[in-house]
């Protein structure tokens, strides 16, 4: 059954055509990878699935609502998170307090009940606690809890980011680039975590890679894009022998002629 | 070194991990509180006017320190609390209901400016409050016969079930009364900012991007902390509109509004502690500068206070000196020397040293 289905998307910046006609459907469970060289639509068809971006045309629909006009902080509630190629966390706060920012959709206190902290206010945040911490052992971030996040290397501040989209306790997370930056031991590590996450956890991955080893070794089925349109749809093997995805990362011997 | 062993989730969400944290804090409140038997009138009455103005220092840092929103004219809410107040209270209200409503008009004002403000940010917004601040000003100077107009306006007596609190004849119960009101909105602040309400304020303040991602409605937030904001500084304001006793249009300058922004700078930014320590500063440095200048005059002759505006210079350079070698503030220097003192004599000296982000680029945005 497909969670998430985008039809005919496409965004245009003035002359620009950013993301031009793309379809696609992530299955339930799925582990789904788009893959493109620089420029190729990639993350602003994430921007779109978050609402970050209007479409200029196109539907979006996740587990069955139609989210292509929906204001971008009611993505969050129906079980979407994501991270950021360039990381967006809060670098003035603790790791843990970031942790716990992801659970904000999971709030049910009001902010009078906050300023009186009553009871209720202390078991949830127990709760969110609890939560923060399951994802904390799962990430292996014990070291860092109290941790100020600008004084973090980069690495972890990735990490720091995947299990900030995990507190939510999503149904379909979006990783930008997970892998960019990272070591061979770092992206191994992510390319262990993303199975977990789909065993484990029961989740839908779509996420945006260059690393072709990691998108071999997790990936059920890639997209190929260049300048926003698709290129092709399968299996990693089926698209990294595709003769149109092969001309866009390395050109065709004709352009090198001309 | 202490380490906190933590055994329980209620360690990291009680205020202090720590039980000398908890016995410092209860001390402070005891020896605040014993004050009008130690200290003579005339220095009460400046602790109570520096409690007011970390009253007013509190609110301002919602918005600037925790929500990362500039206002210029926070003196604009002073008054309307001020003025609401005492309006509410000659109409023969009692204080115990004028002072919330007062507090309430304020806030419920500013998240009605928020509105339309919040969508603007840094400069834009800051221009924008500086108009709300004009706006207002002119709407007590015409609205003669609430706020009494140009002539101004008398802060009645507070009176609470029978007990007098007048500024004057009973200075020690007005300074408690300032004191249990400070004790409580910063109890109401600290919790705010260990809730999910506070950490969205925070979120909003540090990345817009993936505060929409997390779910978090950051137009509502924002008004939200505007209202907050502007709630407490006009509890700040009906203080001072009593402990000034009689007040005109003139007490809410738009210097005021600016002292406000340096008591959060200067105090540091992003911590509660700070908006106090600032408004320490500000308001004893006048009065240090002034005792200094005596003392040299007496000793050695020099009499300084011929040279007019030589205080208000003096003044702006220490704020100057500040905010270019502590950009953290007073209470950023104050963790930072308990963190060297903790470790003695480990500290080295690039410790503190700011360290350059890499480049966050606009690119998701």
């Amino acid at each position: 059954m497909s969670l998430l289905k985008a039809e005919d998307i496409a965004v245009h910046f003035g002359g620009v055509k950013a993301v031009d006609g793309v379809s696609f459907e992530v299955d339930e469970g799925e582990v789904f990878a788009i893959i493109g060289p620089n420029g190729a639509g990639k993350s602003t068809i994430f921007n779109l699935i978050s609402r970050i971006y209007t479409m200029t045309r196109g539907k979006i629909t996740f587990d069955g609502t139609d989210i292509t006009r929906l204001p971008s902080h009611k993505v969050a509630p129906l079980g979407i998170a994501r991270t950021f190629q360039n990381i967006e966390l809060f670098d003035h706060s603790t790791v843990l307090q970031n942790l716990l920012m992801g659970r904000h959709t999971h709030r049910s206190t009001n902010f009078v009940e906050d300023i009186l902290f009553l009871p209720k206010v202390r078991r949830e945040e127990r709760e969110h606690r609890k939560r923060v911490e399951e994802v904390i052992e799962f990430l292996e971030l014990e070291a860092y809890r109290g941790k100020m996040i600008a004084g973090l290397p980069y690495g972890v501040r990735k990490v720091v980011e995947i299990g900030r989209a995990l507190a939510m306790g999503p149904k379909l997370i979006l990783l930008d680039e997970p892998a960019s930056g990272l070591s061979v031991e770092e992206s191994q590590e992510v390319a262990f975590w993303i199975e977990d996450m789909r065993r484990d956890m029961g989740l839908t991955v779509l996420m945006v890679e260059h690393d072709m080893k990691l998108v071999s070794a997790v990936a059920d089925r890639v997209l190929a894009v260049n300048n926003g349109r698709p290129l092709a749809l399968g299996t990693p093997a089926e698209v990294q022998s595709d003769p149109h995805v092969q001309a866009a990362y390395l050109g065709t011997p004709e352009e090198d002629a001309a | 070194m202490r380490i906190a062993f933590k055994t329980s989730y209620d360690t990291d969400i009680d205020f202090h991990e720590h039980w000398n944290n908890r016995f410092w804090i209860i001390a402070l409140v005891v020896v605040m509180a014993l004050l009008p038997f130690i200290v003579s009138e005339y220095y009460l009455a400046e602790v109570a006017n520096t409690l007011i103005f970390s009253l007013a220092g509190m609110g301002l840092m919602l918005l600037v320190g925790h929500t990362g929103q500039v206002s210029l004219g926070h003196a604009a809410f002073l008054a309307i609390g001020a003025y609401t107040d005492a309006a509410l209270m000659n109409a023969g209200w009692p204080f115990l209901i004028a002072f919330p409503v007062a507090g309430l008009a304020a806030g419920l004002f500013g998240a009605l400016i928020a509105i339309p403000a919040v969508r603007l940010s840094g400069i834009y917004l800051a221009i924008a409050t500086l108009a709300v601040f004009v706006i207002v000003e002119e709407i007590i100077i015409l609205a003669e016969p609430i706020t009494g107009g140009v002539g101004g306006l008398f802060a009645p007596t507070i009176e609470i079930f029978g007990l007098s609190f007048d500024r004057y004849a009973n200075l020690s119960n007005f300074y408690w009364l300032c004191l249990v009101i400070v004790v409580l909105v910063t109890l109401g602040y600290s919790n705010l900012m260990r809730s999910s309400t506070g950490r969205s304020f925070l979120a909003v303040r540090d990345s817009e991007v993936s505060a929409r991602a997390l779910g978090i409605d950051v137009t509502r937030t924002r008004a939200l902390a505007f209202g907050l904001s502007c709630a407490v500084t006009g509890l700040a304001g009906a203080l001072m509109g009593h402990f000034i006793g009689f007040f005109n249009y003139e007490l809410f300058s738009i210097f005021i509004s600016i002292n406000l922004l340096l008591v959060v700078t200067i105090g540091g930014l992003g911590f509660i502690q700070g908006a106090f320590l600032g408004a320490i500063l500000i308001t004893a440095m006048p009065q240090i500068i002034a005792i200094l200048r005596d003392g040299l005059n007496a000793t050695a002759g020099i009499d300084l206070g011929s040279i007019p505006g030589l205080d208000t210079i003096i003044f702006s350079l220490i704020l100057i000196t500040f905010i270019i070698y502590e950009p953290a503030g007073l209470y950023g220097r104050w963790l930072k020397m308990r963190v060297w003192w903790e470790i003695f004599p480990l500290a080295r000296r690039d410790m503190f040293r700011r360290q350059k982000s890499y480049l966050k680029t606009e690119r998701q945005k």
